[in-house]
């Protein structure tokens, strides 16, 4: 008699598999990769974006460009900084050689619109005023358009302001200078760093701000001045806007004026300075000085490379946006969706891997697009066509527009898992990102609803292409249509990011509470 | 005819997704004018602003929903296995096509019509208000003026052929995720792209061949004489569209196995 051997239990001679979270990517990934008509769309994406962001650029786009030919014309003085600048006003100046300061009262500022030459625009709307007309003293390295300087002015609508290269402008303490309430200006030059005072009585001065001018030549040329910018008068209409421009001609009396240090003694000289228009008048202790038709400020171009290169963005996002819906909605509708939470029941852990995989992919097409796009652009144009961003600029709209593709591409993953219906999802998102973009840049709402919509909706993300600086005080049409977003790149961006994790807070919520 | 366009409407009537997509249009239509005539302010002597057309500013919003409610009629039978069912009953598929673009389109005209009228009514109270007076120069938003007229007609023919066109490409493409992006693709990027498109002649074709771009020159009441396309015309092209894509829908049901 044998004794029967109970056989043992059946044992698979495989490891046991893992289930970490790297595998749950590869199934995604797996998943995405093996649907040929995703990869399809994100060619197209791809593709699209690439011509629509290179066809930007033809048909003669190019600030600077006349028959396709591009470069700076002369009348583009180049700033201290490297970028264009407008450097025109009225200059009556002498020569300061070494250290010295400049202490002058202002009792008047007046701007005087003038009506249209050609007398198509009319006349300007009565009380209409330009905030900017300003008239001061200034340091300047010499009357070469573009040089350094640092001035201390009167502004018509902005009070007392230190402005220096172009760029920057500092508060002051005063309101508008008038005979009632005079503004007392003094500038100090001590090397290359120069200090700016205002007082309300000549007596008790209170510092504006300091700017060091690098380089500053021993001999400069310091004097009065005035300029004032024109006058736009903007009218929003369907489609565009209509823009009547007006002359102005800024008005100041100065008296007072004291002079320290290595002064050359000359009499003065009146100067224009760029093409401004104006005049000055010496009587007794006191001068007249009119400028206009100018302003000394940094100069916005239309354009630029980094935002052009990848203006196609929105086109190539409405691609993305249809996969990643699908890469969801797919797995309601197939059922699929029970097998993925049987294999990886952690529900989370399923949401996160769907959405590294949807937004890598998404990044990357943003990427090559942009691979493409950028070099053939700036192979069609040659340098001066467009307003130089530098390197970090040009770097973080290439990475952001990638991130901003990413981040719809999430956002709609989790709109997908909430509601499930494709069409539903796919016809939200693109009213909540895309539908704000065209309302805004297209010129279809006017500036106050376009700049709401750039704020409150996904859409804010798209300011992460903004490129060109908006400068206050620079009197510019600052509209979404311009490419000026109503925020700042990053918190725009941040915007989008914040819709983003509400949805996929909920997305993770309902993942976890619904039967699949 | 009459049975398969009887079917049609049992189906569309029956879905509870079809009175809320109506009542969505109607709001998107009626809610976006009133956001946009509330916001706009007089600006002084020499304003020339289309008033009527701004009024009926909602409709390049609730053109996307007329979309979803075209694409989802088709597109919802084939995510859902229904269209077997409907052409084992009706085996004439261009019939079926027909019946469902009668039904569709005649839907979405009548809620657009509403729509319109809604927010030219909006519109007009909400002008007055805001300082186009008839003591600045403008006249009361009116269907008795013809180009406004003209304006609300076409807009709702416009919604109508939105549908139309939406309709076709669902029954090309199937699959309703995709058919939603190329649609809205087809209509918003064209005026993107054609913002970016410098020459000036090749800007103005473009706009004359655009779906949305020709067809919303209907709205136009002001400076006729300076559009790209001529109001009519534009929605002609809108509707060459519809057409050309009903058309190569219903090619692509009669060809292919459902």
């Amino acid at each position: 008699m044998t004794t029967a051997t109970v056989p043992p239990p059946y044992r698979s001679d495989l490891k046991l598999g893992n289930d970490g979270f790297v595998q749950l990517l590869h199934a995604e990934w797996t998943k995405f990769r093996t649907v040929r008509g995703w990869v399809v769309a994100a060619a197209v994406a791809v593709a699209v974006m690439a011509l629509i962001s290179i066809s930007a650029a033809t048909g003669g786009k190019g600030a600077n460009c006349v028959n396709g030919k591009c470069q700076r014309g002369p009348s583009d003085p180049i700033g201290p900084y490297g970028v264009s600048v407008t450097d025109s006003f009225y200059f009556v100046h002498q020569t300061l050689d070494g250290d010295g300061s400049i202490t002058a009262r202002i009792s008047s500022l007046t701007d005087a619109i003038q009506p249209d030459p050609q007398g198509q625009g009319g006349a300007p709307p009565a009380g209409a005023s330009v905030p900017w007309a300003k008239a001061g003293i200034i340091v300047k390295q010499s009357t070469t358009l573009g040089s350094q300087y640092a001035a201390v002015m009167a502004t018509v609508g902005n009070g007392v302001r230190m402005q220096y290269n172009y760029e920057h402008d500092v508060a002051g303490n005063l309101g508008a200078a008038s005979s009632a309430s005079p503004a007392w200006l003094r500038l100090v030059r001590s090397g290359t760093t120069l200090t700016g005072y205002d007082s309300a009585d000549g007596t008790h001065w209170t510092e504006i701000g300091t700017a060091d001018l690098t380089g500053l030549a021993s001999t400069v040329q310091v004097g009065l001045f005035a300029t004032s910018p024109g006058y736009n008068d903007n009218q929003y209409v369907f489609g565009g806007l209509n823009s009547d421009s007006f002359n102005s001609l800024a008005t100041a009396q100065f008296d007072n004026l004291a002079l320290g240090g290595g002064w050359s003694g000359d009499a003065w000289n009146g100067d224009a300075i760029g093409g401004a228009d104006g005049q000055y008048q010496q009587t007794g202790s006191g001068f007249t000085v009119q400028g206009g038709n100018g302003d000394i400020t940094p100069d916005v171009p239309d354009d630029d490379t980094a935002r052009l290169a990848l203006s196609g963005a929105f086109a190539g996002l409405i691609a993305l946006i249809v996969i990643a819906a699908m890469f969801m909605t797919t797995e309601y509708r197939r059922g699929l969706l029970r097998t993925t939470l049987a294999a990886s029941p952690r529900r989370g852990r399923v949401l996160a891997a769907k959405a590294v995989v949807v937004g890598a992919v998404s990044f990357a097409v943003g990427l090559v697009a942009a691979a493409v796009s950028v070099p053939v652009f700036n192979r069609l144009w040659s340098p001066d066509a467009f307003y130089p961003v530098g390197a970090l600029t040009e770097a973080r709209v290439v990475l952001g527009t990638a991130a901003l593709l990413a981040v719809v591409a999430v956002f709609t993953l989790a709109l997908a898992t909430l509601m499930r219906r494709s069409t539903a999802v796919i016809t939200t998102v693109i009213i909540l990102v895309i539908m704000p973009y065209f309302l805004a840049t297209t010129s279809v709402l006017t500036p106050g609803p376009s700049d709401w919509l750039l704020r409150l909706t996904p859409a804010a993300g798209f300011a992460i292409q903004q490129t060109i600086p908006r400068f206050a005080q620079l009197t510019n049409v600052y509209t979404p249509t311009d490419g000026f977003y109503p925020l700042a790149p990053w918190s725009g961006f941040a915007v989008l990011c914040a819709y983003t994790a509400v949805a996929l807070g909920a997305a993770l919520l309902v993942l976890r509470r619904r039967d699949a | 005819m009459s049975e398969a366009l009887h079917a049609e409407w049992t189906k569309l009537r029956t879905l509870p997704g079809t009175v809320w997509i109506l009542l969505g249009i109607l709001a998107l239509t009626v809610g976006l004018g009133a956001v946009v005539t509330a916001t706009v302010r007089y600006g002084g002597p020499g304003t020339s602003t289309d008033l009527t057309r701004l009024s009926l500013t909602g409709i390049e919003l609730s053109q996307a929903m007329v979309a979803v409610f075209a694409v989802q009629a088709v597109g919802g039978e084939y995510s859902s296995g229904m269209i077997r069912v409907t052409l084992t009953a009706m085996p004439r598929r261009w019939t079926v096509l027909g019946a469902k673009a009668i039904v569709t389109g005649g839907l979405t005209l009548a809620v657009g019509a509403a729509g319109v009228a809604g927010a030219l009514l909006a519109g007009r109270i909400l002008l007055l208000a805001n300082g186009f007076t008839a003591a600045h120069g403008f006249s009361a938003l009116t269907p008795a003026d013809g180009p406004t007229l003209r304006a609300a007609i076409g807009s709702a023919l416009y919604l109508a052929l939105v549908a139309l066109l939406s309709l076709g490409i669902a029954a090309a493409l199937r699959e309703p995720a995709v058919a939603i992006g190329a649609v809205l693709g087809l209509l918003y990027l064209f005026p993107l792209v054609v913002g970016m498109v410098q020459n000036q002649s090749w800007h103005r074709h473009l706009e004359q061949i655009g779906p949305m771009t020709a067809g919303l020159e209907i709205q136009a009441t002001v400076n006729t004489g300076g559009l790209p396309i001529s109001p009519w015309a534009g929605l002609g092209v809108l509707a060459l569209w519809a057409v050309g894509s009903l058309g190569c829908g219903g090619l692509a049901l009669v060809l292919r196995d459902a």
